[in-house]
């Protein structure tokens, strides 16, 4: 028996691979120079990074399959490479000081970091359901490794024991939903050939269907949306903050990148049976999420929360199944990762020596003692709220048009009240930095260069592309026009 | 040259904002006077409008035009007609007063609250000038945080953050519904005339069917109702108004209600005509309503700022009951009485603001013989308080004449049941000046109260002569608004006509 394997262009997994050997390489130097951890790995990573976003940018507009037919290579996954690497570069740069006081500067955060983005980049590629799976495997274990990198912090033991057992139950729905979807098309798992393969045999549409609720469950999962949102709480808080925000934003849009792609791709057909069931999730999430965070006391926890609601808001693109739903989608995940990490830094710089500053009301009087760090939180919170002129708004925007476009006036008005909702908590931080006197002296706030740049960077971004969203808006049409059913 | 003047007022705050950035947060004075200059500066680029706008057209003067999200319909489209002209000068015209009139009064923050209050002229001026129903709704949004912070941050201390909540969560919670009406609007207008687009002026006479412009007129009229506010909603204004910082009530009552009557104007009724037509009983019963218990109400206050607060609440229901008559009298008399109330309502915040600032109470029964004291002040009450009771050759009687009228050709018992609450306005306010100004002085702490200051006097002068000016030849002013009333009651006509005729339609046929 001779085995034949098939041609393929290393060029299509480019940014992957760059990133791989950038970690390789960190990997390494950790392990081989003798000086250990004076290696620049958070310089070395954005390096990476950065030539990895070159050649993103070089690959757009290609079209195709490779490896195999395993892997797209298409605006829509380049898009999300983008999302991704700018926040893993975020996550990255907000890590370094954050990590020295806790003296865990390692190579291997870097590392995992860098093996992380590579799994979501396959995700948001794959071609195939076990490429989907490997890519949320990829991922997910160096997540679950990430979540608990403060061995001697049993809140971090928690929050990673927690992710590893619900997170691998929910892998198994997932597998077990594509076994499923294996039998029901006759034996194929590539994506392409599932919609056709999927209609040929009626008769084998209770198991579809089964299939596509498990998928359901398994992706619901990843993207913390209600009722499967019960660990993001506990693992949010107990998280290193800089790994807490590295999951709200990336984790959640390579979920999202592999929901849209399957759910558009391969159950378009079935519309009618997956809208009425997101709808019901998206409705549950937003509530969930909101409503619970308005008594949160801890800011990590109630950014966990906000990021189900969000979670929330982007099923509502999901249900609209249209283009501009798919549109709106990217937005919302690209402005989404710039406010949310922007955020977290605040959380960061607040927090200080070993998070000792987490509750909401250290934030009491920020806005006089630190007007510019106060100014920066109170955008954040104004943009996650959805308040013009910044990018949370134009992504609300986009997601309930799409709502109302495809006749979910309902929808769209349960989502606006949820922001309205939202509006309470964003806004009580703003009232306690501005119209509350400090309780204690916050004493100094060490502005290390790393956040600060992240800081200034992704509140400029927030305006930017809250006031200029038109070329974004392009672009992620463009991303879009591989779904020919939407 | 043609200079873009909306864009221009839009802006200049704005970039007084950086200005303000950079200067040292040290210096008082300097910042204050950095922003009173941007002020009169906006005010002086303000008058061109006022001396170029052409009298005898209904259509948009001074318009811009730019694309902003092409692919999704949206521009930067500015412009004004007789409806958003003098609501624009009256904002340029106010702000520099209340520069002036934050003196003494705000003393911690200056900094911060001169960048609010130069960001809140910013997002007026862009509401009233947006033609461009995405651009409106930016800047409706967009001017609620500055306000949210005047409250929240420079208000009285013992409830201004209750307060500024409330005001905050009010407001959204109308807008929100108004953003889904807007969306809806957006994608019908798209439909049936093949062009998305956010284009006010393109959606005016679409011919929407009657059962999506009931709702979508609900939705719009709810947020804008909120803002007025209309009667059941108004529980905000009274905390809003009594814990923030005399500036920001003299702009909340003259600038900010007035964003909901425009709303109705520039919105509501021209884009959801037939249903506009439909729910006149609905908003004209409200508005009297809010014209008997706003006075109601204030008769019962104990506390200046409240009381002026609740007269708000009368002063606007005229002002609603005007404009859904429908009529041009009716209509130009709500108009000038949304300028009227800035001024008028802006003048008493102003006088209670001062004697705040030297008694630090506003409560009623702490006063009492200010005539003795502050001779100038109490003048300068007295003819504020006849102007807002509109009493004959002041600004309110003009007003409140042409509303009656306007009513009374309507519909008699509303204008009979509007016409009481003259009497009521009458009883609260001279009730509360008798007991304020008049008299001996009861009070030792008032004996030695110092009249006003020459600033002080200063920021009345042309508030009295515009009192004056309006209640004596209002034509001035009616000039301006004229060719759009006309247009406006023609247009509402029209679409009357067209219902009664749809209506019917289908009885013949079934005859």
């Amino acid at each position: 028996m001779t085995l034949t394997i098939p041609g393929f262009h290393l060029y299509s997994i480019g940014p992957e691979l760059i990133l791989t050997i950038t970690a390789i390489v960190i990997l390494l130097l950790d392990a081989l120079s003798p000086s250990g951890r004076k290696a620049h790995f958070p310089q070395l990573s954005l390096l990476g990074l950065a030539a990895a976003a070159v050649m993103t940018v070089f690959m757009w507009g290609i079209r195709g399959t490779d490896f195999a037919r395993m892997i797209y290579v298409d605006n829509f996954s380049l898009f999300f490479y983008l999302i991704f690497i700018l926040g893993t570069a975020l996550t990255v740069m907000i890590s370094r000081q954050y990590l020295e006081d806790y003296g865990k500067n390692l190579g291997e955060y870097y590392a995992l970091l860098l093996f992380a983005t590579v799994g979501m980049m396959l995700m948001a590629a794959s071609a195939h359901l076990i490429m989907l799976f490997l890519g949320l495997e990829v991922m997910s274990i160096a997540v679950y490794v990430l979540a608990g990198l403060f061995r001697e912090d049993p809140r971090s033991n928690e929050a990673s024991l927690k992710y590893l057992i619900l997170g691998s139950f929910s892998s198994a729905f997932l597998l077990f939903g594509m076994a499923f979807l294996y039998g029901a098309a006759g034996g194929t798992l590539y994506l392409d050939d599932l919609p056709k393969a999927l209609m040929g045999h009626t008769f084998m549409q209770p198991l579809t269907l089964l299939a596509m609720a498990l998928l359901l469950v398994g992706f619901g999962f990843k993207v913390a949306s209600a009722p499967f949102h019960m660990w993001t709480p506990d693992v949010y808080e107990g998280a290193p903050t800089s790994v807490t925000a590295f999951m709200a934003v990336g984790v959640k849009a390579a979920a999202f990148a592999a929901f849209a792609r399957v759910f558009f791709l391969v159950f378009l057909a079935m519309k009618p049976d997956w809208t009425m069931l997101l709808w019901i999730m998206a409705v549950a999430t937003m509530t969930v999420g909101n409503v619970t965070a308005l008594v949160q006391t801890n800011i990590k926890r109630m950014l966990a929360y906000s990021s189900i609601a969000h979670a929330g808001y982007l099923l509502v693109a999901l249900v609209a199944a249209s283009q501009l739903g798919a549109v709106s989608l990217l937005y919302y995940l690209l402005a989404y990762t710039l406010m949310n990490l922007g955020a977290f830094g605040v959380v960061i710089l607040v927090g200080r020596k070993k998070d000792s500053y987490l509750n909401i009301y250290d934030y009491s009087g920020l806005g006089f003692q630190h007007p510019a760090l106060a100014a920066s939180m109170a955008l954040f919170m104004f943009a996650l709220a959805g308040m013009p002129p910044t990018a949370g708004f134009v992504g609300k925007f986009y997601i309930f048009s799409a709502a109302v476009q495809s006749g979910y006036i309902w929808l769209a008005i349960i989502g606006v009240m949820n922001s309205l909702v939202s509006m309470y908590y964003y806004l009580r931080i703003t009232v306690l930095m501005y119209m509350k006197p400090a309780e204690a002296d916050l004493g100094p706030v060490t502005f290390s260069p790393g956040v600060t740049t992240v800081l200034a960077a992704t509140a400029a971004g927030v305006l930017l592309i809250g006031i200029f969203p038109g070329y974004l808006y392009d672009l992620a049409v463009n991303a879009v026009k591989i779904f020919p059913g939407l | 040259m043609h200079l873009p003047i909306l864009s221009i007022l839009i802006f200049l705050p704005l970039l007084g904002v950086g200005l303000l950035l950079l200067l040292d947060r040290k210096n008082h004075q300097v910042l204050k006077g950095a922003a009173f200059g941007i002020s009169l500066l906006e005010l002086a680029f303000s008058l061109p409008l006022w001396f170029r706008f052409d009298n005898g057209t209904a259509a948009m003067q001074f318009v811009e035009r730019h694309s902003w999200i092409p692919s999704y319909g949206v521009s930067y489209h500015l412009g004004v007609d007789g409806f958003s002209l003098l609501l624009i000068l009256l904002t340029t015209f106010l702000t520099p007063l209340c520069v002036l009139a934050t003196w003494t009064d705000i003393q911690t923050h200056v900094k911060e609250f001169m960048i609010c209050l130069l960001a809140l002229m910013s997002g007026m001026i862009g509401v009233f000038a947006s033609l461009d129903l995405f651009l409106f709704y930016v800047f409706w949004e967009v001017m609620l945080i500055p306000m949210y912070l005047l409250i929240g941050v420079w208000g009285n201390p013992a409830r201004r953050v209750y307060a500024a909540i409330k005001f905050f969560l009010f407001t959204m919670f109308g807008s929100v519904l108004m953003l889904v009406a807007i969306l809806v609007l957006y994608f019908y207008c798209g439909k049936t005339t093949g062009v998305y687009s956010f284009d006010l002026l393109r959606m005016y006479g679409l011919p929407i069917p009657f059962h999506l412009q009931y709702w979508m007129f609900l939705a719009f009229g709810l947020a804008f109702a909120i803002k007025v506010p209309m009667f059941p909603f108004h529980t905000w204004l009274p905390d809003a108004h009594t814990e923030a910082p005399t500036v920001g009530s003299v702009i909340l009552a003259a600038v900010l209600l007035k964003m909901g009557t425009y709303g109705f104007l520039r919105f509501n009724m021209p884009l959801f005509p037939q249903a506009a037509h439909y729910f006149v009983p609905l908003f004209s019963i409200l508005a009297i309503i809010g014209i008997i218990y706003g006075a109601l109400v204030s008769m019962m206050q104990k506390d200046l700022k409240r009381l002026i607060a609740f007269s708000s609440v009368s002063h606007l229901g005229f002002v609603m009951l005007g404009l859904f008559t429908f009529t041009i009298t009716g209509l130009q008399g709500g108009l000038i009485q949304m300028i009227n109330h800035g001024i008028s309502t802006g003048a008493l915040f102003l006088l209670v603001g001062m004697i705040y600032e030297r008694r630090h109470t506003r409560m009623i029964a702490e006063f009492g013989g200010l005539a003795t004291p502050m001779p100038i002040f109490a003048t300068i009450f007295m003819i504020v308080t006849l102007s807002s009771i509109a009493v004959p050759g002041t600004n309110g009687f003009v007003g409140e004449f042409l509303i009656l009228l306007g009513t009374f050709k309507s519909n008699i018992l509303y204008g009979v049941l509007a016409a009481t609450g003259v009497i009521f306005s009458a009883c609260y306010m001279l009730w509360m000046f008798q007991r304020v100004v008049w008299g001996e002085v009861t009070n030792v702490k008032n004996r030695e109260l110092t009249d006003l200051s020459l600033r002080e006097i200063a920021i009345f002068v042309p508030v009295l002569l515009f009192i004056l000016w309006i209640g004596v030849y209002p034509n001035t002013f009616l000039n301006k608004t004229k060719a759009t009333s006309d247009n406006f009651v023609a247009m509402m006509e029209k679409a009357q006509a067209r219902q009664v005729a749809q209506s019917q339609v289908p009885k013949g046929e079934a005859l």
